[in-house]
């Protein structure tokens, strides 16, 4: 067998506060396609964005040998020079540039700073016959779709004579036919001796394409498994994703007691959403799920599972196109078309993405928690700014805020302080229903038992709470049943007593060839 | 995959552990830090002052004359009613380039109901702000409902209107107006009462607002100590307090001891509380600096962003034509060149008095310091008989000084 192209040895990087590497070793070889999984946070992205150099020579510890050689690199040029090129999730492609445009872009073919058209569109259309894309290279990048644009950028690696090829989660926007010509694409440059590392949280595609794959947990490599061995099993893989053990994280918790007949809070019936661009494609696929008065309910799934989209969706139409679907609040069907709507049905969204959807950055904590529900402290169009402060002096006296005073900026709390001005607003504004999507992510382990009791509270007060999150461990804490989601579709449902990570992780895994 | 390193902190830290409490923060570094955060406005009023000693010193003493003082008022009044709706327009993430032009079609509307077809003044006022309510709801509409950049739209309106004047009044030059409507422009408080050397009713006026201002003061200070909040020390409060009665006393004497306050004067006086307290206070003010500060979170907040915009611009028309009208007064007469570049003072005066680019950010007070900080100069240049070309240059200047002064401000205070 080949020897090793990569070592990645003893790999440590950490970000102010937190570990987000710890001891990570990775080694790929020569000509072989390796695919790293883990849960969403494991640091499969940070360890891709030190060997690609985002994260430069001096910022991490531990040593990075390619082709034997030790490696510093300070940027992205760096490492792309020595033939190491990472292709991001998020495409980095200027739209309104045409094809050949993108894949030479800062490496154009020029003399005297004048591009040579023909040479430059000569070379391009080899390289898209390499990758197999027959659009004209002077196609403009947003007249392709997402499944082409993947190819454009594995063309634009190709020109940079690429030795190493690093992909992102790269099928996780594309649709099936798509994927599987961009797996046989990687599988056809293994061939011409192209090595490639390929993230994907989708076990399939692993045991398709790839030849090992590393499993990396909380930021340390667990093992590396040959994936062609008969004992590298689907179930071998998960237990090695979620191997960590549930410590004492939560509240106690007494699970819901009320009656299974009664009308749910919230339902939502055969939810169908399309991607607000690509509209052939189904982001959310006839989901239906309920939530009773006083009942948590999780929905697990991976990145693109559809989670926040059925949430943002279901709460004012707020994200892509609705393609029908009904929702019913204590068995009367709503209409939830503004968010107007759904705050007046007593329907709360606490957003995962606090600082785009949450928070106004730039205002203090006491106008933040104000802002939904403003009409509770105004008369006749007018804020009374002391019943408001008594409101928000409330909220950071309960919910624990850090900060000298309600007029803090809430631009600079805390992660944990800004998600509990978040949630303060939210419940400010006194729903019936909670839509939390990922209300732990980024903050530390106090606060988030702070917000774990929070949400309890909710609960035992009679709210129904829908929590979404990418961390199991917190789901089977909280939560008395859970749902899965895989690629926009419900994939199960799994009562407390029966929910352990690997049966949700087995059904987060779960691809569309069930059903193809 | 998420990007979020930031929750994979060891498990084995302890749950539910709070750090230090909200009541440990230093009054001293409270008070400094408040200061610090409000830079810019307190900055900004620190350098109106300077302006103002500085030409003071450098006119001889003819910058604070009771007949310049009232010329200053006059001269700049449209331009800070502009300014208060542009502050709104630039909070709300906008801006509007068409008001330099409505201004000039409005006083043109103005002269064509009065002059040319006798209509009484007060329904010519209400007709003129009525139109001006139409074109700002029309560029609003375009804005908010069709989502066309407001850059675009009220650029468009800026030719547009330009192009109305100039065929209403086909070039020419229309006066004079009615008396009522230039006492808009150049009027004064009538005086009553006894021959005191000095105007009665302004003197009133100010001890009026004396008293009014006093009171609200202390009672924000009580209620502030009601929910023990930290306030200003004793000492330094009183200090504000005379601080501010020595600045109203001084304007009204000064104003006082020439015609009395100007007609004007006490319109925007109307204006500046009126928009201060809706800005602060009203539910409308807190939803334009929400959907300015962060679109998304106020729409996802159920903030009816395109309503407010909408009602944003149309405020603005309003505010276009009543400046319209002064200027129109002032000159007595509407001509096709009138509100020349307007826009752009009252663009300047918001950015002097603290907006930002980005929205979300300023106050109805900093647009009128703003723009006083440029009629100040202004007249005080003109006082030193400097040419409009070297008045140019140091006006440019100050926007210069006073946007990169809070840019470093800004940068280092690391936010």
């Amino acid at each position: 067998m080949a020897g090793p192209v990569l070592e990645m040895r003893s790999i440590v990087k950490t970000f102010p506060g937190v570990k987000a590497l710890s001891d990570v070793t990775l080694t790929v070889r020569q000509g072989e396609v390796h695919a790293i999984c883990g849960e969403n946070g494991a640091g499969k992205s940070t360890l891709m964005k030190v060997l690609s150099g985002v994260h430069p020579h001096g910022t991490y510890e531990g040593e990075i040998l390619f082709e034997g050689e030790v490696c510093s690199f300070k940027d992205i040029r760096a490492s792309e020079h020595h033939g190491i090129v990472i292709i991001h999730q998020e495409l980095a492609l200027v739209p309104f540039l045409s094809i050949a445009e993108n894949i030479f872009l800062g490496n154009e073919h020029a003399s005297g700073g004048f591009i040579n058209w023909n040479e430059t569109l000569k070379h391009a259309t080899e390289l898209l016959r390499r990758v197999g894309l027959n659009d004209h290279p002077e196609t403009r990048i947003a007249d392709i779709g997402v499944g082409k644009q993947q190819l454009v950028e594995i063309a634009k690696a190709l020109s940079k004579k690429v030795k190493l090829l690093i992909l992102d989660e790269p099928t996780a926007a594309l649709n099936d036919e798509d994927s599987g010509k961009l797996l046989d694409l990687i599988l056809e440059l293994k061939k011409q001796g192209i090595t490639s590392i390929i993230i994907s949280h989708k076990l399939n595609e692993i045991r398709r394409v790839a030849d090992s794959v590393t499993i990396l947990r909380d930021g340390r490599s667990i093992e590396t498994l040959d994936v062609k061995a008969p004992e590298t099993t689907e179930d071998r893989i998960i237990s090695g994703m979620v191997g960590r053990d549930l410590d004492h994280r939560f509240p106690d918790r007494t699970p819901y007691q009320g009656e299974a007949d009664a009308a749910p809070a919230l339902e939502i019936r055969n939810w169908t959403v399309h991607h607000p661009i690509d509209q052939q494609r189904k982001v959310v696929d006839d989901v239906s799920i309920n939530v009773r008065r006083g009942e948590i309910v999780g929905i697990a799934g991976l990145m693109g599972a559809g989670r926040t989209e059925l949430a943002m969706s279901v709460f004012g139409r707020t994200y892509g196109r609705h393609a029908g679907g009904q929702v019913f609040k204590d068995g009367r069907e709503i209409r939830t078309k503004t968010v107007a709507e759904a705050v007046q049905h007593g329907i709360a969204y606490v957003t995962e993405d606090r600082k785009h959807y949450g928070l106004n950055l730039i205002d203090n904590i006491n106008r933040n928690i104000s802002l939904t529900a403003l009409g509770k402290v105004a008369k006749r169009g007018v804020v009374d700014e002391h019943e408001e402060r008594k409101v928000a002096e409330r909220f950071r006296k309960s919910m624990n805020i850090k900060a000298p005073t309600v007029f803090e900026t809430v631009g600079r709390l805390s992660g944990g302080n800004q998600q509990k001005v978040v949630l303060s607003k939210w419940i400010f504004a006194g729903p019936e229903v909670l839509i939390l999507d990922e209300p732990t992510r980024g903050i530390d382990v106090g606060a988030k038992y702070e917000i774990y009791t929070v949400i309890d509270q909710l609960a035992a007060e009679g709210k129904a709470v829908v929590f979404i999150s990418s961390e199991l461990p917190e789901l089977l804490g909280m939560c008395d049943r859970i749902y899965t989601m895989a690629a926009g579709r419900l994939t199960g449902e799994v009562p407390r007593a029966e929910a352990t990570q690997e049966v949700l992780m087995r059904q987060m895994t779960k691809d569309k060839e069930v059903t193809r | 995959m998420s990007t979020d390193v930031t929750d994979k902190v060891p498990a084995s830290a302890p749950p539910g552990k709070s750090g230090g409490t909200a009541a440990d923060g230093n009054l001293l570094q409270l008070i400094l830090g408040g200061l610090r955060r409000n830079m810019r406005q307190y900055g900004m009023l620190i350098a109106l002052g300077l302006i103002v000693v500085l030409f003071q010193v450098w006119t001889g003493g003819d910058l604070l004359l009771p007949r310049n003082v009232s010329n200053l008022v006059l001269q700049n009044s449209y331009i800070l009613i502009l300014a208060i709706g542009m502050m709104l327009v630039i909070i709300a993430g906008h801006i509007d380039l068409s008001v330099g032009s409505l201004t000039a079609f409005v006083g043109a509307f103005a002269a064509v109901l009065t002059v040319q077809h006798s209509v009484a003044w007060p329904v010519a006022l209400v007709l003129c702000l009525l139109v001006g309510a139409v074109a700002g709801a029309l560029q609003g509409f375009l804005i908010a409902y069709l989502g066309i950049p407001s850059f675009i739209v009220t650029l468009a309106g800026m030719l547009l209107f330009r192009g109305l004047t100039e065929i209403f009044l086909q070039g020419q030059t229309l006066g004079p107006f009615p008396n009522g409507l230039q006492k808009l422009g150049n009027g004064f408080l009538p005086e009553v009462g006894p021959n005191t050397n000095y105007h009665n009713l302004t003197l009133l006026l100010g001890i009026v607002l004396l008293a009014f201002v006093v009171y609200q003061e202390v009672r924000d200070r009580r209620r502030e100590q009601e929910f023990s909040l930290d306030v200003l020390p004793r000492n330094a409060f009183l200090l504000k307090l005379v601080a501010i009665a020595a600045a109203i006393i001084a304007v009204t004497m000064i104003l006082a001891s020439y015609q009395g306050a100007p007609i004007i004067l006490i319109v925007l006086g109307v204006l500046v509380v009126g928009y201060g307290y809706v800005m602060r206070n009203a539910v409308f003010g807190r939803h334009i600096y929400a959907i300015g500060g962060n679109l998304p979170a106020a729409k996802l907040s159920g903030v009816k962003d395109k309503k407010v915009t909408f009602f944003v611009f149309l405020n603005m028309g309003v505010l276009a034509a009543l400046a319209g009208l002064v200027v129109a007064a002032r000159l007595n007469a509407a001509s096709p060149k009138a509100g020349l570049n307007f826009e752009l003072e009252a663009i300047a005066s918001s950015f002097i008095g603290g907006a930002s680019m980005s929205g979300g950010v300023g106050t109805v007070l900093g647009a009128i310091i703003g723009g006083l900080v440029l009629g100040v100069l202004n007249n005080g240049m003109n006082l030193l008989s400097v040419g409009t070309d070297w008045q140019q240059v140091i006006k440019g200047l100050a926007l210069l000084a006073a946007v990169g002064f809070d840019v470093w401000n800004k940068r280092k205070s690391g936010s």
